[in-house]
């Protein structure tokens, strides 16, 4: 297993250097300015000296390399400076920098990822606690009408983009109601009871919406896994040996029903670092969702190239994670 | 007695009350909303009006524009004019005497040498700044004493206030960005996102793309203002949804720049939480005709003069034809509602130069339209279309993607085809169609098609700058790398020598009499054909008083005087 994790290791490192290039080559190859947004009486002229102190009239090739530079080198050790609070070299070092912004593209990214873990990591959380029991009674009563139920509500959250569940939830529950509030400040500091209420209330839509997403597709998986393993000789045989009901579905089922549900949860965990886009966008949660649209839009691309890249990491790492997982948890398996 | 006392006590907390309004900081918080987030608070490096707009709350100018185009001292003591020798006989220098006793948000002096600076920091080499239009033809900026700055320029000027008037040269302090000119200054990320200022708020906190807090500015130099104690300025998602968060939920005081469908901002305002305001500057959304001749076939030499002029466009009754078919009023209603209005010229305002002699197409006249083009020699062909010497007039119509343009481009064709002249339509995203890609063919400035619609308009009151736009040496081709703003190629000396008059003239009703007769040659001459003057639209909740909405200046301009009921 040790061999096989250090090998998969190895084999990451050429293609997250083939997947950066790509991407840099994408987003030169795309149409787009940064100059794009400036009110139209700056003259062409001077949007030119604008381009140029970007350094967007450099080759792409010696671009890429400065961003390989300062991605893979400056960065990390700018990041090892902080942590131990030492000092290489004179410091003075060129970090990766947003066109918009002018700052580095790293602080912006650590500004942002606490948001989006709670909101996106908090929606996948609750997504899953709904999505196994559903997912278990569905397949132990298979056509009943929880079943049923449950299957039209999973058809729903699946089918219906969270671009129109979010505004409709504004509509009723902002505009209408007045409960929630519609545009998430992220500027509330949770010190007392009053403002963890507030932050549970505009936390309340962005995690019901995604969480809904979430549950709609795991419950799907969960009851074909149950159904999968209802149907096997071992379960027979324990309800033979004259064990409960419940130990053999709790149990005996269940547990072995979780091994391929482990692996799309794992596989699905980097969609929360890289936050909920749409979602994000319509409740205006300044997560990294929203930092890659805003990027986009401005054509920034030392900002959108990062975060990409990084998303990129960690789906490769995840990749990884799960197959391990499911390795470990599947005796049958085995990678050496 | 001890009722009698608490009901003094709330008597006169009562009477009070209305006293303490006008005092700084009593009206609590102020809510902002910016769909587009600010990235930046140094409006020199910034990449949008979200971001000046954003900073016009804390950076100053020595001038402004007041919301009916007027210039107003801000820093200074007055307008310097030739009259009050401010500007000098020849016109070549401009001499600013600073207000005294105005002071940093940090307490110290505003001083000539930040001016002096602040000019230094915009016109540094490879500093790409984006105010540098405001410092052409200048020579130097020096200190003559700590409160008087003069403004040398190459040749004369008659409109001298370029630099440091209006929301785009806002004054930066020395002290604070001394280190941070030419290449160094995007790496001062502390310095560009926390200005220091002499404006009614400064910075508690700036998240990039996302939120800014801000409080009152205690050395600001009126001591009952600002109003609000805090601020917040919030950015991020849809106008309709900051639309929504103004009139409809009522969680933010204000709301910038809300072009949406008409219909549905009316619907939204009647939630009674809040006001929608417009106001009309200098934006006019346009159809520019190429005269040149965009045939792929020309290959490089595509839309430029050395292509040759365009097969159809260059005919003065087909381009007269086309601006009469064209119903404005209805696409000011359809797709603008409060925020439009039908226009036939390209400088729209200010008043005095506005020119009335173009006013034939703002009543469509279809039968007239065809029968200009039945005597011009253009008859239909079998197919409908009208043609001639096997010319048909099949007119490729390009603009940016965006739902008002969409809608605005559909009538025009449904139009056009009444009057014989077949259209195809094309929409570019903005970001290329305004981007200035070289290797994109989609690019306004490449303007590979016979017609393309944007929206132009002028920074200030003055047009000069503005109508050298359609100036020979402004027309974009391969040799200037399509870096110019004469997107209709259109290139008439005549015109240049006006313009030429016009740099040259200082009185302004002089000025005025030019601008309008330049402003008629480019009608006359057909190189665009104008639709909507358009205005802007923000909205406000009801309670929020002293909004004065500028379409001359940022919109935050008179934020010191918005006051709470």
């Amino acid at each position: 297993m040790l061999n096989y994790t250090i090998r998969r290791l190895m084999f990451t490192v050429p293609v997250l250097l083939f997947i950066s290039f790509i991407i840099f080559l994408l987003l030169d190859l795309a149409p787009n300015d940064p100059t794009g947004n400036l009110p139209m009486t700056i003259p062409p002229e001077v949007r030119q000296q604008i381009r140029e102190s970007l350094g967007l009239d450099q080759p792409i090739w010696v671009r890429y390399l400065l961003w390989c530079k300062q991605f893979f080198i400056n960065e990390p050790l700018n990041i090892i400076e902080q942590w131990f609070g030492i000092q290489i070299g004179d410091g003075d070092r060129l970090r990766v920098r947003s066109w918009a912004t002018r700052s580095p593209v790293v602080d912006l990214i650590v500004e942002r990822m606490p948001q989006t873990l709670w909101v996106v990591g908090m929606s996948y959380v609750v997504g899953i606690i709904i999505a196994i029991p559903i997912g278990v009674i569905s397949a132990y009563r298979q056509y009943s009408w929880f079943d049923q139920a449950g299957t039209f509500i999973s058809m729903v959250g699946f089918s219906v983009p969270t671009f129109f569940t979010g505004v409709l939830m504004i509509v009723v529950f902002s505009v209408w109601l007045g409960w929630f509030p519609s545009i998430y400040d992220t500027t509330l500091v949770v010190e007392d009871w009053s403002s963890f209420v507030q932050q549970v209330r505009q936390m309340a839509m962005p995690v019901f919406v995604l969480a809904l997403f979430n549950a709609a597709q795991i419950s799907r998986f969960m009851r074909a896994s149950m159904l999968d393993n209802l149907n096997q000789d071992y379960v027979r045989t324990a309800r033979a040996k004259g064990l409960k009901e419940k130990t053999v579905l709790l149990v005996h089922v269940l547990r072995n029903s979780l091994i391929p549900v482990v692996t799309v949860i794992a596989l699905n965990v980097p969609q929360v670092f890289g936050g909920a886009i749409i979602t994000e966008q319509v409740f205006k949660v300044n997560g990294l969702g929203q930092l890659l649209i805003i990027g986009i839009q401005g054509a920034d691309i030392p900002l959108v190239q990062t975060l990409t890249f990084i998303f990129a990491v960690l789906i490769v790492l995840f990749n990884l994670i799960a197959d391990i997982l499911y390795g470990i948890l599947d005796p049958r398996i085995r990678y050496d | 007695m001890k009722y009698r006392s608490i009901l003094m006590a709330a008597a006169l907390a009562m009477a009070a009350a209305p006293a303490a309004q006008a005092g700084r900081g009593d009206a609590g918080n102020l809510n902002i909303i910016y769909w587009q987030a600010a990235s930046i608070l140094n409006p020199y490096l910034s990449g949008g009006t979200k971001d000046i707009d954003a900073s016009a709350l804390i950076l100053e100018p020595l001038a402004r524009y007041d919301e009916n185009g007027n210039m107003v001292p801000w820093l200074v003591e007055e307008i310097p004019t030739v009259a009050n020798g401010g500007v000098s006989e020849d016109l070549t220098t401009i001499t600013w005497k600073i207000k005294p006793g105005i002071k940093w948000s940090d307490g110290t002096e505003l001083t000539a040498d930040d001016v002096v600076f602040t000019a230094n920091y915009c016109m540094a080499p490879d500093g790409g700044c984006q105010g540098l239009a405001a410092f052409a033809d200048v020579a130097k900026v020096e200190a003559l004493d700590p409160l008087t700055v003069k403004i040398t320029f190459d040749k004369p000027k008659p409109f001298p206030y370029g630099p440091f008037v209006g929301a785009t040269t806002p004054i930066i302090q020395r002290a604070q960005f001394e280190n941070c000119v030419g290449a160094r200054a995007p790496e001062c990320t502390e310095q560009n996102f926390n200005p220091i200022g002499t404006g009614p708020f400064r910075v508690v906190e700036f998240r990039a793309n996302d939120v800014i807090t801000m409080e009152a500015n205690p050395n600001f130099r009126d001591p009952d203002k600002p109003h609000f104690a805090t601020l917040t300025f919030k950015g991020g998602g849809d106008a309709a949804a900051a639309a929504r968060a103004v009139l409809e939920t009522g969680e933010f005081d204000y709301a910038w720049n809300l072009q949406i469908d008409p219909a549905i901002l009316s619907q939204m305002a009647q939630g009674g939480k809040g006001t929608v305001i417009s106001a009309f500057g200098t934006a006019v959304e346009r159809l520019m005709v190429n005269l040149t001749n965009p045939d792929p076939a020309l290959g490089e030499k595509r839309s430029t003069l050395e292509g040759g002029p365009h097969p159809f466009l260059t005919d003065p009754a087909v381009r007269r034809a086309l601006s009469l078919a064209i119903d404005r009023n209805l696409l000011a209603e359809v797709g603008y509602g409060a925020a439009g209005q039908a226009t036939c010229n390209v400088v729209p305002a200010p008043a005095i130069y506005v020119s009335t002699a173009n006013d034939e197409c703002l009543v469509q006249d279809i039968a007239k339209a065809n029968a200009i083009l039945d005597e011009a020699g253009w008859m239909p062909g079998p197919d409908g279309i009208r043609q001639k010497d096997g010319v048909r007039l099949s007119i490729l119509y390009q603009t940016s993607t965006n739902a008002v343009r969409q809608d605005t481009q559909a009538l025009i064709k449904q139009w056009w085809s009444e009057i014989g002249v077949e259209t195809e339509l094309k929409n570019i995203d903005a970001a290329v169609f305004f981007g200035g890609d070289q290797s994109s063919p989609d690019t306004f400035q490449k303007f590979y098609a016979d017609i393309e619609m944007y929206t132009n308009l002028f920074d200030g009151t003055d047009p000069e700058t503005y109508m050298k736009s359609w100036t020979c040496e402004e027309i974009p081709s391969p040799a200037n790398n399509w870096l110019g703003s004469n997107m209709p190629r259109y290139c008439n000396p005549e015109y240049d020598a006006l313009w030429a008059k016009l740099a040259a003239t200082g009185p302004l009703e002089e000025r005025a009499e030019i601008v309008k007769q330049l402003n008629d040659m480019l009608m006359q001459d057909g190189a665009m054909i104008p639709l909507i003057h358009r205005g802007r639209v923000s909205a406000h909740a009801n309670s929020l008083t002293g909004i004065k909405l500028n379409t001359w200046d940022s919109e935050m301009w008179n934020v010191a005087d918005w006051d709470r009921q």
